[in-house]
């Protein structure tokens, strides 16, 4: 599914956005820091996240899945990841 | 007939919080390179929502003793994926071993890992139980006061008793 599909089935520009760079941070690093400033995220509030660990790619959709939070879009280029999320209701 | 009143109200359930997922972890040994799983899943299962305990026995107790904790070692003898490889007869010459915890140490310096300590800190903002195996405290006279703050010395039973409510269960 390509990202503009992602971003269409649920328009999330104007939600508040934080940054936050984990590049060359390993496992558990990027998932512990990440889920730490989504703990203070209000529902609805987005976070890029990017990353360099190539397990990033797998880690972070599936803390999604178990956070409940909503992966709103994923692209790779130049040996960073970066990742949009959005906060969900549950944590 | 009529009903006493107290009979007919609605019982209050206010506890609708969902039942948070359990991860519950033994740490069985007490090398510098197996002291990093347990702790790395535990911190991650918080992060993910979940409950984390990890109950320390054995040589696992290192990872809580206030003396012992920050001197991990990997052994050198006997361990063919180690951080240098030397055979047998050589990983046993004196400091072989201290060689290789160093090489390992380093690995997780220019890796940005935390250090045992530091992950045990982290461990315990998060939330994580620690269980301090009471058996192992008595084998190998250690007591509380060996212990960073915060261990739950406790036995096979109440282990179990928290092991039985979890959804992983991993023994490392």
């Amino acid at each position: 599914m390509s990202t503009d599909k992602l971003i269409d089935r649920h328009d999330v520009s104007d939600n508040p956005m934080e940054d936050l760079d984990c590049s060359g941070l390993l496992c558990p690093l990027p998932v512990y820091k990440a889920a730490i400033v989504l703990g203070r995220l209000h529902h609805g509030d987005l976070l890029r996240l990017i990353t360099t660990d190539p397990g990033a790619l797998e880690d972070v959709p599936a803390m999604a899945r178990q956070r409940g939070d909503r992966l709103v879009s994923v692209s790779v280029a130049d040996g960073h990841q970066t990742f949009i999320l959005e906060k969900g209701s549950l944590q | 007939m009529t009903q006493p009143h107290t009979l007919t109200e609605p019982t209050a359930i206010t506890d609708s919080a969902p039942r948070k997922k359990r991860i519950a972890l033994v740490a069985s040994k007490g090398t510098l390179d197996q002291a990093y799983p347990p702790l790395i899943l535990a911190s991650t299962a918080v992060s993910l929502g979940w409950e984390a305990g990890i109950y320390f026995t054995f040589y696992g107790l290192d990872i809580l003793h206030v003396d012992r904790f920050e001197k991990l070692k990997v052994a050198s003898l006997a361990n063919p994926a180690g951080p240098i490889q030397l055979p047998n007869a050589l990983g046993a010459i004196p400091g072989a071993t201290a060689a290789a915890t160093r090489v390992m140490r380093k690995w997780m310096r220019n890796s940005r890992m935390p250090t045992i300590p530091e992950f045990i800190d982290m461990n315990r903002d998060l939330g994580v139980r620690f269980f301090a195996c009471a058996t192992t405290m008595g084998v190998m006279g250690v007591t509380e006061d060996d212990l960073i703050p915060g261990a739950d010395i406790a036995g096979a039973a109440a282990f179990l008793d928290y092991a039985a409510d979890a959804d992983v269960t991993l023994f490392i």
